[in-house]
């Protein structure tokens, strides 16, 4: 109570955090803790599988794709800076670099389902790891799909002119989404292309 | 518009004049699109009334069943789905959205603002929670499904593994319990994303975080837990949607599967959900002891710490819902210690209001009578708690109705208690009229009475060996005389409730008025008028301490001279 009286404002500098942000944050906190389910899920049932294929039999690591994923991370942060700078040409191009390489690692994801489903014969039903896989990819594939329809509806917004630098902080607020999918990744790809194999 | 709708008299007389069922139409649009925290906090209230209704009268058609032994006032099959419904319609359906609404509607009131932070995300999370509850009861006509067996769920309110799976539970029953779960937490969520930012962003000029009203803080910290806690049971269900329709495995024991995640995943949620229901009904407390004791708060930095204590220790407690599975003693040990740990800091809160009534000018109004029986009976739910944690004592009563009786206390006795109270706290405020005196006091003696006859001897039915979950029982156990005052006492519950339903809706229309302030309160909401306007303020309040209405009608003797 002390520190807090202590800090009592003076007249107009009042100034709560921003709602967006905030909001995010906790949106952010849930989405984690589900995450966190899923991969406890992943970690329990690691080698319990009654039957095969194995991780190890039929999982290829996806390195390049991992790339194209966490640079989007780089690229977007470049973008909103040259937002914020008014530098709305950079913006545009950035962005589209963003979105290009998100599309790129749910094209990867796509393409690495059909080659396990249709050559390696693992499917959802298959087996634990077939559950616990695609349950994990495929939600961590979900919120990729989420953030591709967040990024091409501010694009299409940014070509028809009617993204300003004002609206940086809005944009901000999305961009807090699309780092979050970046480090699930890391933790996706942790524990069932290193941990998990 | 046409040229006639020109400013000329009669065009303006004629305007808000609709009849009949255009007004009513108007209406009824203006509730459904509406985004202000006040309607929908209103329609969250009765959202959650309308299914305690339901779920009442399932509690007393189990209490009918049980009635007699040998007795078959239902078949089996429905007195499986009647518990089932019970207990899910009161926890999703009843007590959370009366608890969000109570939040909905006064938190921007209490910090002074406009709305909530997300007013359209408010209204979703409503509207959503309403589907999944609307969903979870048309299990009754649509659950048969494809395999013609079942309606309502029956696999129990946490739907153990494998009962739930494909082949243990066929037809739809158990996907709209699912569903409807899934649903309703999608909206707590929501809600809960939004009553962070509101108390965090939008709190008026002058309220930090030490000078909001405590029932902000309580909110805060059920907002935290929900993200924590409903997201795993989020994640478990999407996992049982998963087994049961694309054929995953998750809780299939004969894939590989294990039957006991499903229950750490189940209890992760289902022991803090108590907290989420339970730290509002703290907030209640918080905010009516006080004004009926003429004191402030006592200890309010230790009431916002044990507040967080609570909150973070609630997330470690789960598995004493699982001491009969047979856990290595090390995870008993664990689990024992930190069940018994929380009882530190919800004694901190009792001490306090009991030190806030402590030589205080004690008024007992109505919502102070309802506080009192708060504090006794959460006390003695308390108690029966921590005998509860400890793994050996655990391990006689498990399943039996002593736990019943004991997490009835919790949540009839406490929970349900805290929401009576505010009820008649807030009546007021909501509806600018006064809820009936003498009713309210009948609507309290049955109630207690018929809260005591029935969860007091459900603590001795099951030291005597009564399981909970069964149909029926042999005649010659002893159990005959307590079952039929158990039911009794449910009667006078459901005559109490009568009570109350009835207060309710006379005293909108006949109860006295109240005007802005008729308990002479302390916090913002009673600085508007009752009910407030749209915008709530005309001007945004600043305050300067955590009883801002005491420091205008003091002005002599203001709280923040001493801060
Ligand atoms: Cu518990």
């Amino acid at each position: 109570m002390a520190t807090a009286a202590s800090t009592i404002p003076a007249g107009g500098t009042w100034a709560p955090p921003p709602r967006g942000p905030v909001g995010m944050f906790c949106l952010i906190a849930a989405e984690s803790a589900i995450f966190v389910i899923f991969l406890v899920a992943y970690i329990f049932y690691i080698g319990r599988s009654l039957s095969g294929p194995t991780p190890r039999e039929v999982l290829e690591v996806p390195i390049f794709n991992t790339v194209c994923l966490l640079s989007s991370s780089i690229t977007i942060h470049l973008a909103v800076r040259a937002l914020r700078q008014a530098r709305m040409l950079a913006f545009k191009l950035f962005w589209f670099l963003t979105l290009a390489l998100g599309a790129k690692f749910l094209i990867g994801t796509g393409i690495e389902w059909h080659h396990l489903i249709y050559e390696r014969g693992l499917t959802i039903a298959t087996n634990l790891f077939g559950t616990t896989y695609y349950s994990l990819v495929g939600l961590h594939a979900f919120h990729v799909l989420v953030g591709l329809v967040g990024l091409t509806t501010v694009m299409l917004f940014a070509l028809a002119s009617k993204v300003r630098p004002q609206q940086s902080e809005k944009v901000e607020v999305f961009v807090l989404y699309w780092h979050f999918v970046d480090v699930v990744w890391v933790a996706v790809f942790t524990t069932v292309y290193i941990v998990g194999r | 518009m046409s040229s006639n709708s020109l400013p000329m008299p009669d065009a303006i007389a004629s305007a808000p004049h609709l009849t009949g069922s255009a007004r009513v139409l108007d209406t009824l649009h203006d509730w459904v699109i509406t985004v202000d925290h006040k309607k929908l906090g209103l329609m969250y209230i009765g959202m959650g009334l309308f299914f305690f209704l339901l779920g009442g009268i399932e509690a007393i058609i189990i209490r009918i069943q049980l009635l007699f032994p040998l007795y078959h006032f239902v078949s089996p099959q429905v007195f499986n789905r009647m518990f089932t419904m019970h207990g899910t319609t009161m926890i999703f359906f009843t007590a959370m959205p009366i608890l969000f609404g109570f939040g909905v509607y006064l938190i921007p009131l209490m910090i002074g603002t406009r709305d909530m932070a997300f007013p359209r995300l408010n209204a979703w999370g409503f509207w959503i929670a309403l589907f999944g509850g609307l969903l979870l009861y048309f299990s009754f006509v649509g659950g048969d499904g494809l395999y013609g067996a079942g309606n309502a769920p029956d696999v129990s309110w946490w739907a153990y593994a494998p009962l739930t799976s494909r082949a243990f539970s066929p037809g739809h029953s158990t996907d709209y319990w699912t569903i409807g779960v899934l649903l309703s937490g999608f909206g707590s969520i929501a809600s809960a994303v939004n009553f962070a930012a509101t108390i965090l962003c939008l709190r008026c000029p002058g309220m930090t975080l030490g000078k909001m009203p405590l029932l902000a803080w309580m909110y805060l910290v059920m907002a935290g837990l929900v993200l924590m806690a409903i997201s795993p049971l989020t994640a478990a269900q999407i996992m049982l949607l998963l087994d049961r329709y694309l054929g995953a495995h998750f809780f299939d024991t004969q894939a590989g599967g294990s039957a006991t995640i499903w229950m750490h995943f189940f209890w992760i949620f289902g022991h803090p959900e108590v907290y989420i229901l339970i730290l509002p009904s703290f907030g209640f407390i918080s905010e009516m002891v006080p004004v009926f004791s003429r004191k402030p708060i006592f200890g309010y930095p230790i009431m916002v710490a044990a507040t967080v204590g609570i909150g973070f220790i609630s997330l470690s407690v789960w598995a004493h819902h699982m001491f009969t599975i047979g856990m290595e003693s090390y995870e008993n040990a664990f689990f024992v210690l930190s069940s018994m740990a929380i009882a530190v800091p919800t004694g901190i809160k009792i001490f306090n209001w009991l030190g806030t009534m402590w030589g205080g000018k004690i008024r007992y109004e109505l919502p102070m009578l309802f506080c009192v029986g708060f504090l006794f009976q959460f006390l003695i739910a308390g108690l029966t708690g921590i005998m509860l944690a400890v793994a050996p004592f655990n391990w006689q009563l498990h399943n039996s109705y002593f736990v019943i009786g004991h997490f009835h206390y919790v949540i009839v006795g406490g929970i349900l208690f805290a929401i009576f109270g505010a009820f008649y706290y807030w009546y007021p405020k909501m509806t600018g009229r006064m809820l009936k005196q003498k009713l309210g006091l009948l609507h309290f003696l049955l109630f207690f009475i018929g809260f005591h006859l029935t969860f007091d001897f459900m603590h001795i039915v099951g030291v005597l060996g009564m399981p909970r979950r069964i149909y029926t029982y042999e005649p010659g156990r002893g159990w005959e005389y307590w079952n039929i005052v158990i039911s009794v006492g449910a009667a006078f519950q459901a005559l109490g409730i009568a009570c109350f339903a009835i207060n309710l809706v006379w005293s909108y229309f006949q109860g006295t008025r109240a005007g802005r302030d008729p308990w002479d309160g302390w916090t913002l909401e009673w600085a508007t008028t009752s009910p407030p306007p749209v915008y709530n303020f005309a001007q945004i309040p600043e305050v300067k301490s955590a009883r801002p209405l005491w420091d205008f009608k003091h002005p002599e003797d203001p709280d923040w001279k001493y801060l």
